[in-house]
């Protein structure tokens, strides 16, 4: 009997593809005499699209590794997801590292093996295999965060990030531990079994807890969320444009199936933590970003707080739920990579401006991405008939339903709190008076930018596959 | 007769000692890496007492696998403390104050 047996390899083909091509890549890197940093990048790029249809070709729910690795419709929605917000950030990243000194052919080989972490947790089955894609996803993170090291903003931010996310990590794994002595088993569908036959112990509670935390902290909710404005802001910005898709992609298919997997026994239990998470973070995001005036950190409070509605969908802990959070997340990913496309473009004389009062008056300078950013900025408060409307509404629609009736009308709230930020940014562009003009936009990054603001406007359009997309994904988890 | 209730305590303590570590100590952040480590070593005697207590293997292989990935979580740690300490000139806690609010 071989030690990797055909089904195996078949099931986690596209991940072994793509270490393998990571591998390659970093030794073409080492050993090319040249500059590598545009033929890795465009070879990361490649990779990743390689991969993608790889994922696209897959059928069925198989499982694989002894049972530690699932591949169903959910997960493989979830890595295309992850992969596209991982493949726009290299191609975000690629003139932006150039131009500031940064062009490390390091730094796309990172993301690759990041994204090969995200695969790993987004199929994870077994709670060694969660933490070991986790750790995978982390470790690169980590790295990533503090990839401008002549810089220290950018060094402290990695520094930050590292020291609570090993901390999130070490409190995971202190759960995983636990829940292991308590069922006996690390195996997700054993552990379900186990608490479905006996109910939960003290001792599963507490595992509970501390993993449920651990997965907060991944994907910044509130009360773990203090590196995320720390981290956006240090962070060179397309490293932060990286940050605030593709692993929060990752982190929330990781919650989902943790919840619905293992936990699904003892929805009671960890409901009433989610619908505090949920809360705080709608709320916090919502009032802690109006008194901020660098675009960065206020984005980092708007990514908290559209963790918060994420959550709420999971909250419910019903299949329409999970639909919604899917849902979500697809919108949320597209949205806040053209909004970051935009914030990449804020640039005057080669130099990078952060600050909202930068963008004042942009409407009369530049007419495209004034109205490309505002429509953004709509969908992201959740304006009909945008894009960010119709995930907040089915978040909502499915907690209503699972009579989680409070925590609809505090998201409410909060999404009404969360629109006069956005709003203070629309009214910058159209009515204060004009700053000098930006630089002409790169063309991959306009591209982007335009190409998110359309997906934004005519989601209406092509919600009903997506919808239906969504749904399938959801229903592998039930 | 020392049971699997005793080595429990024994981690829960030495984990809550790392959690403390992390966030009281306002002079070094090399003492906070201690204290990770001595996070992830408490999970370990917890892995290793539970897989004993449960007559499995299960346990002991995580334990070897977080080992391993504590390492790695060191070797970058302070990779990043090294950059960051060439930036500033300074690891005290107190001084990593650049960004706020």
């Amino acid at each position: 009997m071989s030690l990797l047996q055909t089904a195996d390899a078949v099931a986690a083909l596209p991940e072994i593809l793509l270490a393998l091509l990571t591998m390659a890549l970093l030794m073409f890197g080492v050993f090319s005499r040249r500059d590598a940093y545009g033929a890795v990048s465009a070879g990361a790029v490649i990779a990743l699209v390689l991969v993608g249809l790889l994922v696209l070709l897959g059928d069925g729910t198989q499982t694989a590794f002894g049972g530690s690795f699932i591949v169903d419709p959910f997960a493989r929605l979830m890595k295309l997801l992850a992969m596209a917000g991982s493949a726009i950030a290299i191609i975000l990243s690629g003139r932006f590292l150039a131009q500031n000194g940064m062009a490390r052919f390091e730094y796309p080989v990172i993301i690759l093996l990041a994204t090969l972490g995200m695969m790993m947790m987004i199929s994870a089955n077994d709670l060694i295999s969660l933490y070991m894609g986790l750790e995978l996803q982390s470790l690169a993170l980590y790295v990533v965060a503090a990839i401008n090291r002549d810089d220290a903003k950018s060094s402290e931010a990695g520094l930050k990030y590292f020291v609570l996310g090993a901390l999130s990590s070490g409190m995971l794994l202190y759960g995983s531990s636990l829940i292991y002595g308590f069922t006996g088993s690390t195996q997700f569908p054993v552990i379900a079994s186990v608490l479905s036959a006996s109910g939960s112990s003290l001792g599963v509670i507490f595992g509970l807890v501390f993993i449920l935390a651990g997965l907060c902290f991944k994907v910044s909710a509130v009360p773990f969320h203090m590196w995320t404005p720390d981290v956006y802001e240090g962070a060179p910005t397309p490293v932060t444009a990286f940050f605030a898709a593709a692993p929060k992609i990752a982190a929330m298919a990781l919650f989902v199936r943790v919840a619905m997997g293992p936990f699904a026994e003892i929805v009671k239990d960890w409901q009433q933590i989610l619908v505090f998470v949920s809360i705080a973070s709608m709320v916090l995001g919502a009032f802690a970003a109006i008194g901020q005036s660098n675009i960065k950190r206020l984005l980092a409070y708007s990514s908290i707080s559209h963790m918060g509605y994420a959550l709420l969908g999971l909250a419910s802990g019903s299949e329409e739920g999970v639909r919604g959070v899917i849902i979500y997340m697809m919108i949320y990913l597209v949205t806040t990579v053209g909004v970051f496309a935009c914030v990449l473009a804020m640039r005057r004389g080669g130099r990078q401006v952060e600050a909202i009062s930068d963008l004042a008056g942009l409407s009369r300078t530049n007419k495209g991405m004034a109205f490309v950013f505002s429509m953004l900025m709509f969908s992201l408060a959740g304006i009909p008939p945008l894009a960010g409307f119709f995930g907040k509404l089915f978040v909502f629609l499915a907690a209503v339903k699972a009579g989680l009736w409070l925590l609809a009308i505090v998201g409410v709230i909060a999404s009404v709190i969360g629109a006069y930020y956005y709003l203070r940014i629309v009214k910058a562009i159209y009515f204060d008076e004009p700053a000098e003009a930006f630089d002409a936009m790169d063309g991959e990054v306009k591209t982007i930018a335009y190409a998110s603001g359309a997906f934004a406007l005519a989601f209406v359009l092509i919600a009903q596959p997506l919808l239906a997309l969504a749904a399938t994904a959801a229903q592998s988890l039930f | 007769m020392i049971g699997l209730s005793h080595y429990l305590t024994v981690a829960a303590i030495l984990f809550t000692i790392g959690i403390f570590g992390i966030f009281l100590n306002r002079k070094n952040v090399i003492i906070i890496m201690m204290s990770v480590e001595l996070m992830l070593l408490a999970v370990n005697i917890n892995l290793v007492a539970f897989s004993t207590s449960l007559q499995d293997m299960v346990g002991q292989v995580f334990a070897l696998l977080v080992l391993t990935v504590a390492a790695a979580e060191a070797a970058i740690g302070l990779a990043i403390l090294v950059t960051y300490f060439r930036n500033r000139g300074s690891i005290a806690v107190d001084d990593i104050t650049l960004m706020k609010g």
